[in-house]
């Protein structure tokens, strides 16, 4: 596929033109942080961002949605967003989350109301410039990478480098005015920041490969760590709210102020919160703490894998590490103790 | 995108209409429902589960509790336990529900089952999901071996299916055992947990296969009982509840180790089970 550079000031100018054509989500400042959100103007943009608060797969699988509306008692009629959209900023590791969601929400049952918004979405992926406090991408094999988005950008320094990876990505690369045809030694740049992420988004080192992950767990189920981790564990359920490969999620009926009306909303809710296995009657089946701080784990590594060919569903974004309070939710150091504990075999 | 894109816009989230044709207050706490679909035809099978919705209240699941063998629409038993229980309850004749469904893959072995003896093992309100199968091997009754119902229950106030429950003691060709956990003077039967009832019939399980479903306290204490008289794991049977939210291997909630109970089950194999520590 097409590949340009465009400098940076005729990248404000391209960015502007999206607007002008399409709602665009991208990342800008929230506080200290960063945080995906509606974008107005290029000038709130950061392409240089470290890692947003929430992942951008809430852009596919919102934090609240409308499935359906009804009137009470009466037939239910199902809701759809059928706005287009452009997703801009999307770092490697975010769009292999987005990868491995669709996978799960096309396969099996297809989830019409995921699989809408996503096909309304046009993904620009951005390489990463700052990496994060805790993002070990590098550790998990995702730190670049373009599968999955339509359009890449990679900052080489004095310029962008874009890359349509698909006919969507091309229409939007078409709206860029200035763009030249990306030289050799532009290539080489993009090049040489992708060969520094691969390496370099590692503040978390894994001792193994990721796939030998489902193999560990294997033999972890009754090791002593979950208990002594989740000691700590809060139960507050930040580390699967930020987590971008986290979908878990709850349906409820909202009746409007007229009592008449009334719609079905999904919310993310998170296997490490008391009651998220609890039924009818009060039984609660996975009601020991250390039982849901080994499930997200388990999840991540053996469960979630064995539905999408064997890929790790975790992918080194760090942000449970940064999430949380208690400062348990790191993945590697949990996989590293296993390893030293039990060993590759 | 991939070609699934193409797909169009099936909601599995919407439920169907249904029209309560019958209700009848079993007991304190358990209300039989008799639903047929507005839009007519309903396939399922003994072991299927469907997921009940009432609008601006919510969804919840709940196993079939009839037999495909019967026609016109088909039965659940509801106990009134939560919200959605609690407006179900609410229902009279004509009222409206959403229904969707039928759902599971894990199923009763209807088929695998035929030529062997069958020894339902059932706990309270656990009869419901296993009459579906009880009902759907009394109506192909040449089709099975032996037939066994064994029939736990807390006390006398919670019996339910009474008339149905008196019908198969009369048969020649079923053997029904009830036993109640706690005796009165209005009970002159037997009194004790179900694994009491196992002994009577050991005759008969070293053909049979075993469907058991009961409170989560109870498998176990089953399962032992079996064991005295080596049922092999892969002829039991064990109905899971879990919470199947969303009902077709989503939302997470019902997930069991690696098995989705919506998916997965909600009827599994004992013999599936054993690397599955948090099935019990």
């Amino acid at each position: 596929m097409t590949v340009k550079k465009l400098s940076k000031n005729d990248f404000d100018g391209f960015v502007d033109a999206i607007i002008q054509s399409k709602k665009v989500y991208g990342p800008q400042v929230k506080g200290e942080k960063y945080d995906f959100g509606t974008l107005s103007t290029s000038q709130d943009l950061c392409l240089d961002y470290d890692v947003s608060l929430l992942p951008p797969t809430k852009y596919f699988l919102p934090v609240r949605e409308t499935l359906m509306t009804y009137e009470v008692g009466g037939a239910y009629k199902s809701e759809y967003d059928e706005e287009s959209f452009v997703l801009l900023g999307v770092h490697p590791y975010d769009l292999v989350a987005i990868n491995q969601m669709d996978i799960l929400f096309s396969q099996d049952n297809y989830d019409s109301h995921y699989m809408t918004r996503r096909k309304n979405g046009t993904i620009v992926a951005c390489d990463v410039v700052t990496p994060s406090a805790n993002v070990f991408a590098s550790s998990m094999g995702t730190a670049v990478g373009k599968d999955g988005c339509d359009l890449l950008v990679t900052d080489i320094g004095d310029g962008y480098v874009l890359e349509a990876v698909t006919d969507k990505g091309a229409i939007l690369l078409a709206k860029a005015n200035q763009t030249t045809e990306a030289n050799d030694s532009d290539i080489q740049k993009r090049q040489a920041v992708w060969g520094a992420n691969e390496k370099g988004l590692n503040k978390h080192e894994l001792k193994c490969d990721p796939h030998y992950l489902p193999k560990l767990l294997d033999k972890a189920y009754d090791h002593p760590v979950w208990d002594e981790m989740a000691e700590t564990c809060f139960a507050c359920g930040s580390c699967n709210l930020v987590c971008p490969t986290c979908y878990c999620f709850d349906v409820k009926d909202d009746v409007n102020w007229d009592m008449v009306t009334g719609k079905r909303e999904r919310c993310l809710d998170g296997c490490l919160l008391d009651g998220f296995s609890k039924v009818a009657g009060n039984h609660e089946f996975r009601n020991v703490q250390a039982h849901r701080f080994r499930h997200r784990l388990f999840r991540k590594a053996k469960y979630v894998p064995a539905k999408i060919g064997g890929q790790i569903a975790c992918v080194g974004c760090g942000r449970c590490v940064d999430a949380c309070l208690p400062n348990i939710a790191n993945p590697v150091t949990i996989y590293n103790k296993l390893l030293d504990d039990i060993g590759i075999s | 995108m991939c070609e699934c894109c193409t797909e169009s816009k099936k909601d599995i989230y919407l439920p169907q209409m249904a029209t309560v044709t019958e209700t009848r207050l079993m007991n304190e706490t358990e209300m039989y429902l008799r639903l047929t679909m507005d839009d007519g035809e309903f396939v399922y099978k003994p072991g299927h589960f469907v997921e009940i919705s009432i609008a601006g209240i919510g969804e919840a699941p709940f196993t079939i509790a009839s037999s495909p063998t019967m026609t016109n629409g088909f039965e659940i038993v509801v106990r009134r336990i939560g919200n959605v229980s609690n407006a179900i309850h609410n229902l009279k004749v004509g009222g409206k529900v959403g229904v969707r469904g039928p759902l599971g893959e894990g199923i009763y072995p209807a088929e695998e089952a035929k030529g062997k003896n069958v020894v339902f093992v059932c706990g309270g309100i656990g009869l419901v999901p296993q009459r579906s199968f009880i009902n759907y091997v009394l109506d192909n009754r040449s089709d099975y071996g032996d037939v066994a119902i064994l029939m736990g229950i807390k006390n006398y106030d919670q019996r339910f299916f009474q008339e149905e429950l008196e019908g198969w003691v009369k048969r020649d060709d079923v053997t029904f055992l009830e036993t109640l956990d706690e005796g009165d003077g209005r009970w002159d039967g037997s009194v004790g947990v179900v694994t009491t009832l196992v002994e009577n019939v050991k005759g008969l399980l070293n053909n049979a296969v075993v469907p058991v479903c009961g409170p989560p306290i109870m498998y176990k204490f089953v399962l032992m009982a079996l064991a005295e008289y080596d049922v092999p794991h892969d002829r039991i049977y064990l109905n899971l509840e879990r919470k199947m939210k969303c009902g077709v291997g989503k939302c997470g909630h019902c997930q069991i180790n690696d098995l989705y109970c919506c998916m997965d089950g909600p009827v599994f194999k004992y013999s599936d089970l054993a690397k599955v520590p948090e099935a019990i």
